[in-house]
């Protein structure tokens, strides 16, 4: 018996349609994965069914019953329950009372502040999660360890059914071992979990069965065990995909562009490197080793206290971002929503943002200048959109981040710093986003390429240097690069075997 | 960053380890209360080498009288600025009460409590209504409480169109006399204890829990399934009961009404709320930073006239030192960041 329908179910966004009459079926005590490409429909099926967007057409049934879910509250108690991509933890409140929210403990209708610690202890205990204070603001987390309060929040609200929307993707490896195990248990207590992911090891060994999606529609439910990567990938674009990483050109000769020499301050500890024309530099470690502040530091964002950044040899200070891209410097950050992109504005209007003064006479943009320039972008990057004036928040993950990047080509930035920009990106953007990073080094750009994902760390850069505790610990090149060799020099500590910590390796802020 | 991470000892959690992290998660009022020290200080010396002698109990019942209408005001913006709104009819809605107060209020004890009731569920009306218009007409609050406020404010003048009216002297003794019995005990303080005590059982309701939720993120608050609409509406009522309560404590310390002189409030009772360290984006604060705040804006008011600034240009100082107060205040809590 099913536990979850959704039946011929329909949803548009301003003009955009993300289902159409898609239909999905979910059992009690199965593990049912939701794969297909970002905007295939998987991530608003799921917000659909629990219940934070009304369907404009189609009918919802849980355990056979239809059902009208007006809101979360109602979803909720009818003993379903979501862990969303966007979390839904509140900054400024602390673990204790994120973890507790709307359950706090009480005494004669009030809330026992005092003794909301040691309950949120207790629930952190039975879900065996540690090195989480209950006392410590959510703001002040790793996003891997908020993903952790996300997962044990919703959890312990005990559902019946429980949806996951890319629950993997901010979570470090130990975390997702724990997530799994996790899993495992509500399985066997019946729960009835709908996940969704990208990363396809993870589907593989989780999902009992598999639902693929594409444009808004289920294309095929398979039995977790009868489909190989290949055969989702090409259900999932409609299209044979090569899936082979492409690897980069041998650098022809090393001319020095951008370099840091000894950069310390917050979060770093004497970070050196240099790297070179046209070439792609990894840089690899464990999560929260410092590699969101050296790039930070690089583009200006964060202070350090000592050190010196060079470009093409001359020493450059870089005390904002705005020097930063005016050395040539650009940013494209794992969080787009938040750094970088002004997401109600069109296409257009991002793009021409930095370079309004070049496309402007006496004041006045022209228009038609400015038309011609965007169109080569978009074409140059294959940005998947109707029309130039697309609101940037409508698009996909993927795309979004090639809007960034162009807006930072057009703008003649010649050093590219990408911290993670394929997370929570599907299989064939990611491709897209590959295939872009190595045009960009054979045209004479210097990237810098932090990623969480070893596998294409170890494939597409030149050189890849591994980050521990705020400086370069060790550098990998040519042959040398391999995913084991990268994890292995991550958490060996020079000059003993000792690896680190559970709690550091699960990327705790130290 | 964090305070600190070392993991918690299992299952308990000292009174040390929580007033660590309660202080490193609440800078901004532990600053708010270093500025009204500061000025206690500042006035304290000032008053002695004026008056030769030292403050007694008369300037402390003024003072605590002078800013309870502020602190009212103060309190129910409070309300509001947590979920993250702003409201500009509390001005209007003091410019109301207190009028309506002055006008129907007699001397018997049954008029006394009967129209006290009235006034503080006109104001209650007045939020609530402000809070129809934000959560079920989901408009922003900022629109919603302009409107509102010029409406306010000539219902104001239809009530009582030049200042005037009668407060009968029991209730102002009550709202602002001394209890002799008790040392002189200002009733104003006893108020103010009561308004603390007030906000303590408050903030252990789910009502404020949901409160906090709305302004650190509205949509994750629903996510969660918390009751956004009727939390939003609830705030506003409850800020127009705060500026009723402050209309009719303004009516009785001046013992007669006035249907304009409400108008100030709007604007102090803002300039209270983030001077007590109560974040403008919502989320962040407690509401007794609200009253800290009208502390501290009343105070600059009689630091200034004690430096014999001319009256002229007292507006233009207290502004100044507005400024400088949260400047200070930005640069000692970024000071105390990177300490960490």
């Amino acid at each position: 018996m099913p536990s979850i329908e959704g039946l011929s179910i329909s949803k548009s966004f301003g003009g955009v349609r993300a289902l159409r009459e898609a239909s999905f079926s979910a059992e009690q005590g199965e593990v049912h994965a939701l794969v297909g490409e970002n905007g295939a429909g998987k991530s608003t099926m799921i917000k659909i069914l629990s219940g934070l967007y009304p369907p404009d057409s189609g009918q919802i049934r849980v355990h056979n019953q239809p059902v009208s879910l007006g809101s979360p509250q109602a979803a909720l108690q009818l003993g379903m329950a979501t862990i969303f991509q966007e979390l839904t933890l509140l900054p400024y409140m602390t673990v204790a009372e994120n973890l507790l929210l709307d359950r706090e403990p009480r005494f004669g209708g009030l809330i026992r502040r005092g003794a909301m610690p040691d309950a949120a202890q207790t629930l952190l205990d039975q879900y065996a999660v540690q090195g989480l204070n209950p006392l410590e603001l959510v703001a002040n987390l790793t996003l891997g360890r908020r993903q952790v309060v996300e997962i044990v929040k919703t959890v312990s609200r005990q559902p019946r059914i429980l949806f996951l929307d890319e629950p993997t993707s901010a979570l470090a490896e130990e975390e997702v071992k724990w997530l799994f195990g996790l899993i495992a248990d509500l399985r066997r207590r019946g729960v009835c979990m709908v996940f969704t992911s990208h990363r396809w090891n993870e589907i593989k060994g989780l999902a009992d069965r598999i639902t693929v999606f594409r444009n808004g529609a289920s294309v095929g439910v398979f039995a977790g065990i009868d489909l190989s990567e290949e055969g989702a990938v090409e259900l999932m674009t409609g299209r044979k995909l090569d899936m082979q990483y492409p690897e980069p050109p041998p650098l022809a000769k090393r001319t020095p562009v951008f370099a840091a020499h000894d950069l310390a301050g917050r979060g770093l500890r004497g970070a050196t490197f240099t790297s070179y024309e046209g070439e792609i530099l990894g840089v690899g470690g464990l999560a929260g080793q410092g590699q969101r502040d050296l790039f930070l530091a690089l583009f200006g964002a964060g202070r350090f206290k000592s050190g010196f950044i060079d470009v093409r040899g001359a020493r450059v200070r870089l005390r904002s971002p705005r020097a930063a891209i005016r050395a040539g410097i650009a940013l494209v950050p794992e969080d787009r929503k938040t750094e970088g992109l002004l997401l109600p504005l069109s296409i257009r209007a991002n793009l021409s943002l930095p370079i309004l003064g070049r496309l402007s006479r006496a004041g006045i943009i022209h228009r038609r200048a400015e038309e011609i320039l965007n169109r080569s972008i978009i074409e140059q990057l294959a940005v998947r959109t109707p029309s130039q004036e697309q609101p940037v928040g409508m698009l996909s993950g993927g795309n979004q981040q090639k809007v960034l990047l162009g807006r930072w080509l057009l703008s003649g930035a010649r050093i590219l710093l990408l911290y993670d920009i394929t997370r929570g990106v599907d299989v064939a953007t990611k491709h897209d986003i590959y295939e872009l990073i190595l045009r960009l080094a054979a045209e004479g750009h210097t990237l810098l390429f932090y990623s969480t994902d070893t596998e294409e760390l170890a494939h597409i850069c030149h050189r890849v240097i591994i980050m521990r505790e705020g400086r370069f610990v060790a550098e990998l090149e040519g042959q040398a690069i391999t995913p084991e060799a990268i994890v292995a020099a991550a958490i060996r500590v020079p000059g003993s075997d000792r690896p680190l910590s559970a709690r550091q390796a699960a990327g705790a802020p130290a | 960053m964090s305070a600190t991470a070392a993991p918690a000892p299992r299952g308990r959690f000292s009174k040390r380890m929580r007033l660590r992290y309660y202080s490193a998660q609440n800078v901004p009022l532990l600053l708010s209360l270093g500025l009204l020290a500061a000025l206690l200080i500042l006035y304290y010396f000032l008053f002695i080498a004026r008056e030769g002698r030292a403050p007694g109990n008369f300037e402390l019942t003024t003072t605590v009288n002078n800013t309870l209408t502020t602190g009212l005001a103060a309190m129910g913006q409070a309300m509001v600025v947590l979920t993250g709104g702003i409201d500009l009819s509390v001005g209007g809605i003091i410019d109301m009460t207190n009028a309506f107060a002055a006008v129907h209020m007699g001397t018997s004890t049954g008029s006394m409590i009967g129209v006290s009731l009235l006034v503080l569920l006109l104001g209650t009306g007045a939020g609530l209504i402000n809070g129809l218009l934000v959560a079920y007409g989901r408009l922003q609050p900022i629109v919603v409480t302009i409107a509102t406020l010029t409406i306010y404010q000539g219902v104001a003048i239809e009530i009582m169109n030049t200042p005037g009216g009668q407060i009968p002297q029991a209730m102002t003794d009550m709202f602002s006399g001394t209890i002799p019995r008790l040392g002189y005990l200002p009733n104003s303080l006893v108020l103010l204890a009561l308004l603390i005590v007030f906000w303590q059982i408050l903030r252990r309701t789910p009502f404020v829990a949901t409160l906090y939720a709305i302004g650190n993120d509205a949509r994750a608050a629903r996510a969660n399934g918390a009751a956004v609409v009727r939390t939003r509406l609830a705030a506003f009522g409850l800020s127009g009961f705060f500026s009723g309560f402050a209309g009719l404590y303004f009516a009785t310390v001046n013992t007669s009404g006035d249907p304009t002189s409400g108008d100030t409030f709007t604007l102090t009772s803002i300039a209270a709320v983030v001077l007590g360290g109560i974040s403008l984006f919502g989320g962040r604060g407690s509401a007794l930073g609200a009253l800290v705040g009208a502390f501290i804006l009343n105070l600059i008011l009689i630091v200034l006239f004690f430096t014999a600034i001319d009256q002229e240009y007292t507006d233009l100082f207290q502004g100044l030192f507005l400024i400088l107060a949260v400047v200070a205040s930005v640069l000692v809590g970024r000071l105390l960041q990177r300490g960490r």
